[in-house]
């Protein structure tokens, strides 16, 4: 290849929903098997992603989420139980569609070298310590994140 | 067109990303000028491949559809 392609893709994730944690780890090792460097950047909420044994254990709230088919009004929602009955119905989706588990994609991103890294700043807020996240993620700053990303990479935000 | 491989990968059942994230970790572990047959069920798996090796700079022998299943064959070109 001679053209001057991006040869790294950075990642910032800050959603800790079911459904925002698959466009990440997705992308992050489809790159990684494109051979590009992979970095994702797990800042707020997205740190729930890093905490041991919580990646299969995300939700997906209906509530205030229009897009997602519901039969019926949005508001019903609220209701206790509504987001484990819609977390259950979309990780049936998925199953049924074979579409990899999260804990799945996870692996396979360590595997592939992505490199996982954890943000400080939010973590001190939300008050996650370290030993609450798996020992393959690393910590880091927002310099941490725009360093990486300044080399040609392709950035995105989730 | 040749049906020799040397590696055979059943992706059949696996959706995105995951024949692609398989077939890579097979051709890494094989020797330069080999073959991997690939067979998956995933119908995005035809532009994947055909992205993966243009990028990868291994080599798409050919790709066929038998039914619901879609053969590729694979060459390591380094």
């Amino acid at each position: 290849m001679t053209e001057n392609t991006a040869s790294r893709m950075a990642i910032i994730a800050a959603h800790g929903t079911m459904d925002a944690a698959y466009a990440p780890l997705i992308l992050a090792t489809t790159a990684a098997a494109l051979e590009m460097e992979v970095g994702i950047f797990f800042t707020f909420f997205g740190l729930e992603l890093l905490k041991k044994g919580k990646i299969d254990h995300l939700q997906v709230a209906p509530i205030a989420n229009p897009a997602m088919p519901m039969p019926v009004p949005n508001i019903i929602g609220m209701l206790p139980g509504m987001t484990a009955m819609a977390t259950m119905m979309m990780k049936n989706m998925m199953k049924k569609d074979n579409v990899s588990k999260l804990s799945e994609l996870l692996e396979a991103a360590i595997e592939m070298k992505v490199r996982l890294i954890a943000c400080q700043m939010t973590m001190g807020v939300m008050g996650v310590k370290r030993e609450d996240l798996i020992d393959e993620c690393e910590i880091g700053g927002a310099a941490t994140f725009v360093e990486y990303a300044s080399h040609n990479a392709i950035t995105l935000a989730f | 067109m040749s049906d020799k491989f040397d590696q055979m990968l059943d992706c059949s059942g696996l959706n995105c990303p995951m024949p692609i994230l398989k077939t890579k970790k097979a051709v890494d572990g094989m020797q330069v000028g080999q073959v991997l047959k690939m067979i998956a069920t995933d119908p995005g798996s035809v532009p994947d491949m055909n992205a993966w090796t243009t990028r990868t700079g291994h080599e798409l022998l050919s790709h066929e559809q038998d039914g619901d299943k879609y053969i590729f064959f694979v060459k390591k070109a380094k």
